[in-house]
This record gives C-alpha cells, structure tokens and sequence, in this order.
C-alpha cells in the first residue's frame, strides 16, 4: 500500500528526472575549430560590408565657440545661472557640490553614498576663465566688485538679471541693481566667442587635458546642448538612450532601460534615475537567477519550442521521447 | 581517478605532493573531463542552427578586438581626420551591433532550451554576466567618440550614476578616466569572463533535448 | 531658453511613433531582422547526414 501512495503521489507531482550526463550520448564528427574559422570569415564579411554601405555616424563635438556663434543668449544666461547658483550643477548635489540632497530610493539618500569627490564651484565656471584675461581694467573692476561684495548680494545681482533675461528674451536695457553681472556675462560671451574658453576650463589640472568634467558641465547647464540632442531624438523621454544621430543604428540592448522613463511613475518622479537603476538592477538579478525561479524557470517546458531544435533527435529516438517520471 | 588523472596530480615520485604546481596542474586538468577540451565530436542531439549562435558571438568579439585594436593604434583622434581611420571604426561599430545581435539570439535559444538544466545554472550566470559586461564596455566606447554624440551621452548618463553614488568614483565626464576603462579594464574582464563561460560549456557539455536518456 | 532655429543642422533620422513608443527605423529593422534570424534557425534544416541519426552515431 505504501508503494501505491508513492505512486500516486509522484503522478500528482510529476517529478522531472535530473538530467542526464551530456557525455554519456552517442557522437558524431563535429568540427569545432572549422565551424569558427567559418564564423570568424562569415562575420569578418558581414562586418565590411556592413561598414563599407553605412558606415559610422561622428558629429562634431560642440565647441565653446561654436555654442556662442549658436546660441549667444544661452551662454549668456548660462554665465548668469552659474554666477546666481540657480543652474543645474550649482544645484545638483554629490558628487559636485552639497547644495542638494539629490536622489532617494526608497527613502535612502544613494547619491550621496559616493560624497563629494569631484568638487565643482559652479561659479567659478565663469569666474574662473574672466579672471586670466588681461588688459581689460572694466573687466577686473567687475571682478573686484564682485569678490568684494557677501553672497547675499551677489545672489541678488545675479538673480536679478536672470530674471530681466528670461522676461526680455535677450537683451535687457542698462539699469541698477544687476551690479557688475551684465559686464561679467557679456565678457563670457566674447571670451567664449573668441576660442579663448577652450582648454581654460580643463579638470586635470595640468597643460594635458583628458578631464572634461567642467566644461562639460557649464555645456550641459546651457540649453544649447540638450536642444541640439532633442532635435535628433536623443532626450531621455525620447527613448533616446536607444538612439543614435541620423539614421545609424543605436543600441536596440537599451530598450528595456530607457523604457521606464517613459512612463509613470519615472517620467514625472524627481528621484527618477535612481529608482530605475534599482529596477534594473533587480530584472537583471532575475533574469541572471532566473534557472533558480519557479514559474520562470518552467517556461520552455510549457511552450515547447524545443521541439523545433530537437526535432530531428526526437524523430529518431521516437521510443524514448516523452517519457517522464520513472518509477 | 583514471591513469591520466592520477599521474596529473601526482608529484614526480608518485605520491601526492604540497607542490603547488602539481596542484594547479590537477585543477586545471579537472576543469574539463579528459579530451573534451577542443572535442571532435558532439552529441547526436547538436544538429540545428541555433548552435551556431554562440560561435558567432565569439567570432563577432575576434572582429570587434581586431578593430579596436586597430583603432588603438592610430589614437583616439585618428578616427576624426583619417578615412581609412574612419572606416575602422565603422567595422567597430558593426561588428559591435553583431556582437550583441547574435549574443542576444543566443540568450533567446539557450532560454527555450532550459540550458541551465543538468547542473549548468552556473554556465548560465556567467552566460548573463558577460551580457551585462559587454554593455558596460560598450557604454565607455560612446563615451570615448571625442564627438557631440560623447558630450550628449556623457552628460546624461552622469545623472544615472551620480544617482546611485558611483559617479562619485566612475567619472563619465572624464575621457582620459573612460577610455582606459574602455581599452584595457573592461575587455580583460569581457575576456575573463568569456573564457570562463566557454570552459563551463565543455565542462558539462551541450545540454542533452527535455526527456531522454542516452540509452534511448 | 532655447534657440530652436540654430540646432545642428544634421537631420534626424526616421522614427516610428507607436503610442508610448518611438523606434527608429534603423534599430526596428535591426530587431526585426534578429526575429527572422532566429525563426530561420530554429527551423531551416542543419546539414548532418540522415544515417548518424537512424543508427545513432557512435557510442561514447
């Protein structure tokens, strides 16, 4: 009677055996390293033609210059919003500054995890550049004026004229109370214009660039940039991590990553960026664990494409196809 | 243990030894069963197409190294005001959409085939690791173009790192920091990684059809 | 503020816009193509000769 139990009980359960040992199969010849040769000669083809028919798209990089000869009046409110404190990098946070708390998931503060080990005066951005240019007395008085002056005033000054720039479109009339900041963003604007701005803003340190963190930041606190990007479809909202410039192909991999910013709660959430990472993180466990995942792990047994691989093996082996548990 | 084996962890004299080398010489000679290393055969059950997907994968990354290398060669600026520096690095890029293509291909057979069964979970994870690996190095290479498009992406993906705290370490606005990363830390470990998912591959072998035994 | 009018004057590509989603055509094609690839391979014939699987190749 305790046989038949068990007999019932492993049919409920339909237990599947383990799998057998691979080696133990019967062989035929199969020729490894010519079935790569082959691979590496097909795909060496595929490659140059594929290269030789459309090549690889290389936009120029957007220059200080050529964002001033672009865009004048977002240099100019750019310089202003950096010498306001109102930009996008003077207000980020870690790793650049701690004006900001920056991004939480699920209510831990993970942007500060890393502290503030790339420190950037957003400021300076402007400050820093204007006071290397010489022979220009209005110019170092500004900079005097504006040194000598608490934060406070400077704020005002500055916040002032940002203001004045938005609701004029441009060009905002001579008047008190912007202090020296129309002088200091217009003598941006020329220093940029003039291609004295390149190189001046370098992270290294030394006469060797290599580190772009400060001038990629005053680029990308302007509008000049993300403009250019959105019009080729490259926004965040655009699903524009999948995308590339023009009609080259871009990186199709990324579809499930950008996906999330186009939807709620992501593309209205603050703490977005670090929300999706923590999603992504965990489909990638799953997908990575997923041999350890009931239901997952089942699926292939429930739609049997294996049966299109296997076909052949099947048909041959008709007898012991499709057996299951043994008792 | 068979003869081959024994005398592979033997010392000189026969017996079993402290030798270090006697003993990484075992290891590595048990990291595959004997002859199964760069085999001749396969099972009778390797007979469709979709096999062929992984070899692909491996000649699309040969292809991929042979045109970075190249590329390596003539400088980061070269691509820029060379054509033939242009045309390598659009074999670059292909081959890198066919390296993900056929990777990809890969993941979607060896899913429906359960691959992971028969103690390959482990072939499996590696499997997926290498993924995610190729798209990090994949990522450093847009960020080393010295191009609009690297200015765009290089901006906009700080916010996802800095996010998290690793931009405070990983600096994606600092080419000099992502191209080393890109030429020499992340294809060692793309390589790392795929020696050792191949080597787990001729370890257990190809994963045998749902159902059958070899006395079948 | 934006300067629309003085973007980079390369063009965009083509894009599909499907409800939430926008594809380019390019990386469509791509996809696409992949689909096909794999749908062929699982079921175009592998040549190997027919008497291997009748007699079942040789034993370990």
């Amino acid at each position: 009677m305790a046989t038949t139990s068990v007999r019932r009980r492993t049919t409920l359960h339909k237990p599947v055996p383990p799998t057998p040992d691979a080696h133990d199969f019967a062989t035929r010849p199969y020729d490894l390293v010519r079935e790569f040769v082959l691979a590496l000669v097909a795909v060496s083809m595929l490659t140059t033609g594929l290269a030789a028919a459309f090549s690889s798209p290389d936009e120029t990089a957007i220059t200080m210059r050529s964002w001033a000869q672009a865009a004048p009046d977002d240099v100019v409110a750019t310089a202003t919003a950096e010498l306001a404190g109102t930009s996008a990098s003077a207000t980020y946070g870690p790793p650049y500054n701690s004006n900001a708390e920056g991004q939480k998931l699920l209510g831990i503060p993970t942007q500060k995890l890393g502290g503030v080990r790339i420190p950037v005066d957003s400021a300076s951005l402007v400050l820093q550049p204007l006071a290397q240019v010489a022979g220009d007395p209005p110019l170092r008085a500004a900079l005097a004026r504006w040194g000598a002056a608490d934060s406070t005033q400077q704020q005002a000054w500055a916040t002032r004229y940002a203001d004045a720039l938005a609701k004029s479109g441009g060009t905002v009339p001579p008047q008190v109370g912007y202090g020296p900041v129309p002088l200091l963003a217009s003598r941006f604007l020329t220093l940029a214009r003039s291609g004295g701005l390149e190189g001046s803003l370098t992270s290294s340190g030394n006469f060797y660039g290599g580190d772009q963190t400060r001038p990629l930041l005053l680029l990308s606190d302007g509008a000049y940039l993300e403009d250019t990007a959105r019009a080729q479809q490259l926004g965040g909202d655009q699903w524009g991590m999948m995308n590339e410039t023009g009609n080259y192909p871009g990186q199709p991999w990324m579809w499930l990553y950008t996906f999330w910013y186009q939807v709620k709660p992501f593309s209205t959430s603050d703490n977005a960026d670090a929300q999706v990472w923590g999603l992504m993180l965990v489909l990638t466990a799953g997908l990575m664990f997923l041999p350890l995942i009931p239901g997952l792990r089942s699926i292939p047994r429930w739609i049997p494409v294996h049966r299109l691989v296997w076909r052949r093996y099947y048909r041959a082996h008709a007898a012991g196809s499709g057996r299951t548990s043994r008792t | 243990m068979n003869a081959q084996l024994r005398a592979a962890t033997a010392g000189a004299a026969g017996h079993p030894t402290t030798s270090w080398t006697t003993w990484l010489r075992g290891w590595v000679s048990r990291l595959v069963p004997p002859g199964q290393a760069l085999p001749d055969r396969q099972p009778t059950y390797v007979v469709s197409w979709i096999y062929v997907f992984g070899v692909l994968t491996l000649a699309a990354l040969v292809v991929v190294l042979a045109s970075g290398a190249v590329l390596a060669a003539g400088g980061v600026a070269w691509w820029h005001v060379s054509g033939l520096g242009h045309f390598v690095n659009s074999l670059h890029l292909w081959s890198v959409e066919l390296l993900f293509a056929f990777m990809v291909i890969h993941l979607w057979g060896k899913f429906w085939m359960a691959a992971w069964r028969g103690q390959r979970v482990l072939t499996w994870v590696i499997g997926v690791l290498a993924f995610v690996v190729s798209i990090g190095t994949a990522f450093t290479g847009y960020l080393s173009q010295s191009n609009f498009d690297a200015q765009w992406i290089s901006t906009q993906a700080k916010d996802g790192l800095n996010s998290v705290g690793i931009g405070a370490w990983f600096n994606v606005l600092n080419p000099g920091q992502m191209l080393l990363w890109h030429v020499l830390l992340l294809p060692v470990a793309v390589g790392v990684v795929t020696v050792w998912h191949v080597v787990l591959v001729r370890r257990h072998g190809v994963v045998p059809p749902f159902d059958v035994e070899p006395g079948d | 503020m934006t300067s629309p009018s003085l973007i980079s004057a390369a063009s965009s590509g083509h894009y599909v816009h499907v409800g939430v989603f926008t594809i380019s055509v390019t990386n469509l094609l791509i996809i696409v193509a992949m689909i096909v690839v794999f749908v062929l391979a699982l079921v175009l014939p592998f040549p190997g000769s027919a008497d291997v699987d009748a007699h079942g190749g040789d034993r370990p």
